[in-house]
């Protein structure tokens, strides 16, 4: 089997995205995440289960609980991933900030936020990515922080050069930052990519595009904010997270 | 309890509806006069990296092994051919053998000196485990059966899979297993995907099959119940 061009997959992606207007139009609700099939995306063939999802609505559920962290788990460097190494990482520094947020809009403190990203290269520090672009000695590319009250998170990085990959001839990822976030309820649980604005990247990649909603989509992009970057250092941008999470994760008065 | 949750599902249908009578571009952050209700962050793949940021020594040891009254369960994660998937991440949380549902700090405490991971403390129960799957698509797990549900909360990442999946892992012949809701509300085959095959005392076998198919010898698989929680 010959392996597919980018025009065939333009061609399945523009199929689903033609899918999810029509269902739209129909009166269906937005398509918040991306669809577990998507065809475009070969390696989510045989990986997506094909029966319906089991409904749980059990206020006792283990899943409206989660795991908690705490200062022990985290290092106060761990969230500078240009200071994990003697020299510093080759790349164009960059600041990440944002907020992360359950539907009702509050705050998300204290809680575990894990990145990890490709080098300025596009090269990962896995033994598996064998992209022959540099690795850096002083990058390795995987932090995380803890949340503030606010909800907040920080993190001082190089941007991560886009990759290729080998789901179709001539396939390139977006330049993107690997995301783990936990909310207060297990059933909030997310993990995402952030992707850099402008990115020319974007119409081309099925990861990103498998999120066949343009304004769900656009909430995976960070924005750049000047007032971010810090004078003679980094450039800055934010990027907001917000966590899914069963109807009774929104309510004011769950516990 | 579950009239009050259903009658919340209730308003937040009537709300979707309303709202995209008015202005379906806003879907992007719905807003309602009583709890502002942002539009969620999409989720995406784990991808194939995330290996040398996400698993941690240790992170499949609950208990420390060998430790009384230590459950062990192991299984592995398989395709829609049946192959073992070698790129998965599980995540599970779990009660306390004492049925507390707090959790603890402490799954990935660091070593301030080296910046490495110094292990947990051997005494705090966090409740929460996260492990790879290896190449041969196996897991393990070392831990306490939980008390008051008798299911350890499963949450899976994998390459290939652009949104995670939950579900569950009932360890058979723990008490109140028998009479938990999901179970019950299973056919027998599908029910049969969320229970732990015993295999000794102590040790159970969970394999979590993202599709049904056949296997080599034309038997039947069943595709692991996945959970959605609404
Ligand atoms: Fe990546």
């Amino acid at each position: 089997m010959t392996a597919p061009t980018q025009a065939d997959i333009d061609r399945e992606m523009r199929a689903a995205g033609d899918a999810y207007a029509g269902r739209r139009a129909a009166g269906s609700a937005p398509g918040e995440h991306p669809a577990r099939d998507y065809p475009p995306y070969r390696s989510s063939e045989l990986r997506h289960p094909r029966q319906p999802l089991t409904v749980v609505q059990d206020p006792d559920a283990m899943e409206l609980s989660g795991p908690v962290f705490g200062a022990a788990d985290v290092t106060a460097l761990d969230a500078d991933l240009t200071a994990h190494h003697i020299g510093e990482p080759l790349g164009e520094r960059i600041t990440v900030q944002g907020r992360v947020l359950d539907r009702a809009g509050r705050p998300v403190a204290g809680q575990l936020v894990e990145v990890w990203q490709a080098n300025a290269a596009g090269r990962y520090a896995h033994r598996r990515d064998r992209h022959p672009a540099p690795l850096d000695p002083n990058f390795t590319g995987a932090g995380r922080c803890l949340t503030d009250d606010q909800g907040r998170y920080a993190f001082t990085t190089v941007k991560p050069g886009p990759y290729p990959w080998r789901n179709h001839v001539n396939a390139w990822r977006p330049a993107h930052i690997h995301f783990s976030v936990f909310g207060t309820a297990f059933a909030q649980r997310v993990v995402t990519q952030m992707y850099f604005p402008g990115d020319p990247l974007f119409a081309y990649d099925p990861i990103l595009q498998s999120v066949t909603d343009e304004a769900a989509r656009g909430r995976l992009v960070a924005s750049y904010d000047h007032g971010l970057s810090v004078p003679e250092f980094s450039l800055g941008y934010r990027w907001d997270i917000v966590l899914d999470g069963p109807a009774a994760t929104w309510t004011e008065d769950t516990p | 309890m579950t009239d009050l949750t259903t009658a919340v599902d209730a308003v937040a249908a009537d709300d979707a509806k309303a709202e995209n009578a008015e202005n379906a571009a806003k879907a992007a952050t719905a807003v309602t006069a009583a709890t502002p209700r942002l539009a969620p962050t999409p989720a995406q793949t784990v991808g194939p990296f995330f290996g040398y940021a996400l698993p941690f020594p240790g992170g499949g040891d609950l208990v420390p092994p060998g430790h009384p009254g230590a459950v062990t369960l192991h299984g592995r994660v398989l395709d829609g051919a049946g192959t073992p998937i070698p790129d998965a991440l599980l995540e599970f949380w779990q009660a306390g053998p004492d049925g507390s549902r707090l959790g603890a700090p402490g799954s990935m405490r660091r070593d301030e000196t080296t910046g490495g991971f110094a292990g947990r403390d051997g005494v705090t129960f966090t409740g929460f485990a996260r492990v790879a799957t290896d190449a041969d698509g196996r897991y393990a797990l070392r831990t306490f059966a939980p008390a008051g549900v008798p299911y350890l909360s499963v949450c899976l990442f994998a390459r290939g899979l652009l949104h995670h999946l939950f579900s569950r892992a009932y360890l058979t012949g723990e008490p109140g297993y028998a009479e938990d809701a999901l179970l019950a509300s299973l056919p027998p085959a599908r029910r049969a995907t969320l229970e732990t095959v015993r295999e000794r005392d102590g040790v159970h076998r969970f394999d979590i099959r993202l599709q049904g198919g056949e296997d080599a010898d034309g038997g039947r698989y069943e595709e692991t119940v996945f959970l959605d929680f609404a």
